[in-house]
């Protein structure tokens, strides 16, 4: 069956199964690889992408339930690393295996829009639904701060 | 590895190699012997085919830029940046100069391989070689070029200076005399080798080299790889360990929508590395692959292990346990038997005794395993890899073809923690992209590569598991609390046994044996810190009891133990350096003043000899009565000798250690009911979340006069002892047995 979806601003039609997750519509439909599979039960978060404005696991969004909602990928938060939460990942040199920054990255985007300048409360609260296997927690959290601060170190 | 007295001799004359570049700049590289003699490490890592072929590890580029090659895996322990900073800094260029390339899978290369903490003590001084040898050779060059001394020259920035004549060159314009010079003799290069307090990279916090595609969302991992036409593929394998397809119903999920190749596949091969039974599932996207798994009907032929189960296991355990006090033969293989501890038992003035466990355990990478291989009509396989051992011959056995049919690219991993030192994807999609191959020539159709990706639920179902561990302990003390008498007996699910371990050395008594549960049918390999990363739990955790017993400080006793000698240590074990590990980390957590702490929040200590490193850690843990457990900080002290490569990177994976550590502790096992793996997913498989890290993590590395060494994997293991000794501290009550989940505790 055929739908209309709007990626990062841009709209696409796909002819695919109404119950084809949303994450497998970006990675082997639109060819977009920057959300990524961990667990299919939403339970890891690396799936996480913003469905108008609110951060949703897409392995368990079926395309058919998106609609006319905007979807936003990691490929929307800049193509060369310049937005402010890019910007403080790279800064404090977060990743380790990296598999899961793209997940926590939609995550903490919502949420500083939501809380400008979140307290660790806040942003581990937030974040809670992100697994980072490796274990970069600390520089994640720290990370958020970095960026809500206007990239001065507190 | 055997060393062939033509390539030493070869070694001994030149090891360098120079070829010029068409249109200016030059190769650097090296023959491969002196990677290739280096010792294997713990755990076995195999036999690696190597070459004479020189390989290339500096481009020179006309513009003064260069290329250098990142030879290892990469699985997120940063090792793509660590190497090639070693080769930069002795080449003395910038780091903003080098651009980096993932070497492919080569011979030439010695070996190319992620596991055991081996990567920085086998190929530091190596890669300082390629990179001094070359600073050599320029020096030399403009050293003729100018007609002056080389010792009044130095090196910056890709450029040779002469100071007193105000004469610069870049490497790149002294590339052509370099190319036609005879390269130095070893211990030449080894004399130019910089002074290690003038390193300008190593030693120094480079970031990560894929930061950036990884933050903005680059095709940058294996599972990204899509290929023009690629196709999908999923390979059912039966739940039970060593169990065979007989049938499926492979029409009925030929004909669901995007479906275009459903067949079984019989097994091959042996071990680790080989092709399991099953069905495979090709489709035009992943998720339709996998979604015909809900139409998909095999039958299975489940085999014996499907009679037996955790539980058993346990069973057994606790049967065998009857023999823990029998000694076993001196001198055997695998335990331990020094002294008398029965008769030291028999006369102590107070025994100890314990019963410990910890579970089997699955790595669950976040990336699930995965792999893409594209077969082609000349019978040629190219194939897209994220092992940690990648091999040519796994993907040619399941292909059953030859390897050197096979192309391996090296691609990076979304972690590995042991999981892919073992390669059974390659196997199964050399197995899946030459049946598809073949099947779409016969409908005259052109061959495409096929990517296999295993859902997260067959990624716990069928890995080489972390064996758990039934232990049970004896100790014995003099009057004075002094340790006279040790004893482990493990009743073994090819468990570990700690007959290398500390307090071996340190006691004049010393017993490890152990008996085997059988049968058991588990596949079990290697994770994170094999050797020790449940042993340490265990050792540590009994020796703080023993502590507790004769009423000394564990941290003191600890070092009381180490100051008084017994026999002969664990092999490579230097007490001095456990030592100043638990020392600094006493001072680091104010240890001394830990009964100031309010009720309900405890300190433990704990350290761990593992993978030629010292890790001491110490845990500030705060448990509320209903068992809510909340680790408020942590504190590591860590001896891997003289040079931390990139201390940015070397933090974070100490801190990701102790987090995964946390997981260890109090969610994860894998038990097994009728040969199958209970865990389904990561919701009965739970990894440590933000919320339950600690606030801060501080890490300390202590500088010692010792080669360097590995840190991916000793900074796991004395985690795990070191929160559930603070447990103890908070609250009385001893953790014998991980994970903690299954005893009604939780996370605050």
């Amino acid at each position: 069956m055929a739908y209309s979806l709007v990626v990062n601003g841009q709209t696409h039609t796909v002819d695919v199964q109404a119950e084809m997750p949303l994450l497998w519509v970006l990675r082997d439909s639109l060819h977009m690889k920057g959300t990524k599979f961990g667990c299919g039960i939403g339970q890891c978060g690396a799936c996480t992408v913003l469905l108008s404005g609110t951060p949703v696991r897409s392995c368990q969004t079926p395309i058919s339930t998106v609609g006319a909602k905007d979807v936003a990928t990691i490929e929307s938060l800049s193509a060369d690393g310049s937005h402010p939460l890019q910007r403080a990942w790279q800064e404090l040199d977060v990743p380790q295996c990296g598999y899961c920054q793209a997940g926590q990255l939609m995550t903490a985007s919502a949420l500083l829009k939501r809380i400008a300048n979140p307290t660790d409360a806040q942003i581990e609260t937030a974040m809670n639904g992100n697994v980072c296997r490796c274990g970069t927690y600390l520089r994640i959290r720290e990370a958020i701060h970095l960026a809500a601060n206007g990239g001065r170190r507190a | 590895m055997k060393q062939t007295p033509k390539t030493a001799q070869l070694d001994r004359r030149s090891f360098l190699q120079v070829t010029a570049l068409a249109g200016g700049g030059i190769l650097i590289g090296m023959y491969v012997p002196a990677l290739a003699q280096q010792p294997a490490g713990r755990g076995g890592a195999p036999a690696i085919p190597w070459s004479l072929a020189p390989n290339t590890y500096i481009t020179v580029h006309p513009d003064n830029t260069f290329t250098i090659i990142a030879k290892n895996p990469e699985t997120g322990q940063g090792i793509r940046a660590a190497l090639p900073m070693i080769i930069a800094d002795e080449f003395d260029i910038d780091w903003s100069q080098v651009k980096l390339q993932q070497a492919d899978l080569d011979p030439k290369y010695g070996p190319q391989v992620e596991g055991g903490s081996r990567a920085i003590p086998v190929n530091y001084d190596p890669m300082r070689q390629i990179g001094a040898g070359g600073r050599l050779m320029m020096v030399t060059a403009a050293a003729q070029l100018w007609n002056v001394p080389a010792s009044e020259l130095t090196t910056g920035s890709g450029v040779v200076t002469h100071a007193a004549s105000k004469r610069t060159a870049t490497y790149a314009s002294l590339s052509a005399r370099v190319a036609a010079m005879p390269a130095p003799a070893a211990e030449a290069v080894k004399a130019a080798y910089k002074n290690p307090k003038n390193f300008k990279i190593i030693g120094k916090p480079i970031k990560g080299v894929d930061n950036l595609a990884i933050v903005t969302g680059k095709p940058s991992f294996s599972i990204d790889l899509e290929p023009q036409g690629t196709l999908f593929a999923i390979f059912d394998k039966c739940p039970v360990f060593g169990g065979k397809a007989v049938s499926a119903n492979l029409a009925e999920v030929k004909r669901l929508p995007g479906v275009k190749h459903a067949f079984i596949v019989e097994p091959a091969g042996r071990g680790a590395n080989s092709l399991a039974s099953g069905v495979a599932i090709v489709a035009e996207s992943w998720w339709q692959a996998n979604n015909a798994r809900r139409t998909l009907k095999v039958v299975w032929d489940e085999g014996p292990v499907a009679t037996q189960s955790s539980v058993g296991y346990a069973a057994q355990a606790k049967t065998l346990s009857a023999q823990a006090s029998s000694v076993p033969a001196a001198g055997g293989r695998g335990t331990a038997a020094i002294g008398d501890a029965e008769a030291a038992f028999r006369g102590a003035a107070k025994i100890v005794e314990a019963e410990y466990v910890f579970p089997l355990l699955s790595h669950a990478p976040l990336e699930p395993q995965n792999s893409m291989a594209h077969y082609t009509s000349d019978g040629k396989l190219e194939v897209w890899s994220c092992s940690q051992i990648p091999s040519l011959a796994n993907p040619a056995l399941g292909a059953g073809i030859e390897p050197d049919k096979v192309t391996m690219h090296l691609v990076r991993a979304g972690g590995g923690f042991g999981r892919r030192l073992n390669s059974d994807y390659d196997v199964e999609v050399g197995k899946l992209a030459r049946v598809v191959t073949e099947e779409r020539a016969a409908a005259g159709l052109p061959s495409v590569p096929v990517k296999l990706l295993w859902s997260r639920e067959d990624d716990l179902a069928h890995d080489q598991y972390r064996p758990g561990g039934f232990h049970y302990f004896k100790a014995g003390l003099d009057a004075s609390g002094k340790l006279i008498a040790f004893r482990d007996f493990v009743a073994s699910t090819n468990s570990v046994v700690p007959a290398n371990e500390f307090p071996r050395g340190f006691v004049a008594n010393f017993v490890a044996n152990s008996a085997p549960v059988t049968p058991f049918d588990i596949p079990t390999g290697a994770m994170r810190a094999p050797g020790t990363n449940g042993v340490s739990f265990v050792m540590q955790g009994f020796m703080d009891e023993v502590a507790v017993a004769a009423g000394k400080d564990p941290l003191q006793y600890r070092l009381d133990v180490l100051a008084s000698p017994s026999g002969e240590a664990p092999a490579g074990f230097n007490a001095a350096r456990a030592k100043g590990v638990l020392e600094a980390v006493r001072d680091m957590s104010d240890w001394n003043n830990r009964s100031k702490l309010p009720k309900g929040t405890g300190k433990g200590v704990a350290f761990q000899f593992a993978h030629a490193g010292y890790v001491a850690y110490v845990v500030e843990v705060a448990v509320g009565a209903d068992k809510k457990i909340d680790i408020t900080k942590a504190w590591a002290a860590i001896d891997v000798g003289s040079q931390i490569v990139n201390p940015s990177q070397s933090i974070n994976l100490v801190q990701g250690a102790f987090i995964e550590a946390m997981s260890h502790m109090m969610a994860w096992q894998i038990t097994i009911d009728k040969g199958r793996v209970v865990q389904r997913n990561f919701n009965n498989y739970q990894p440590t979340r933000m919320t339950q890290a600690p606030s801060t993590i501080e890490v300390k590395f202590l500088a010692t006069d010792f080669e360097p060494t590995g840190l991916g994997e000793p900074a796991l293991p004395p985690a795990i002892p070191a929160i559930t000794n603070a447990i103890f501290a908070a609250t009385g009550v001893r953790i014998r047995s991980v994970p903690l989940n299954a005893d009604g505790y939780a996370w605050v």
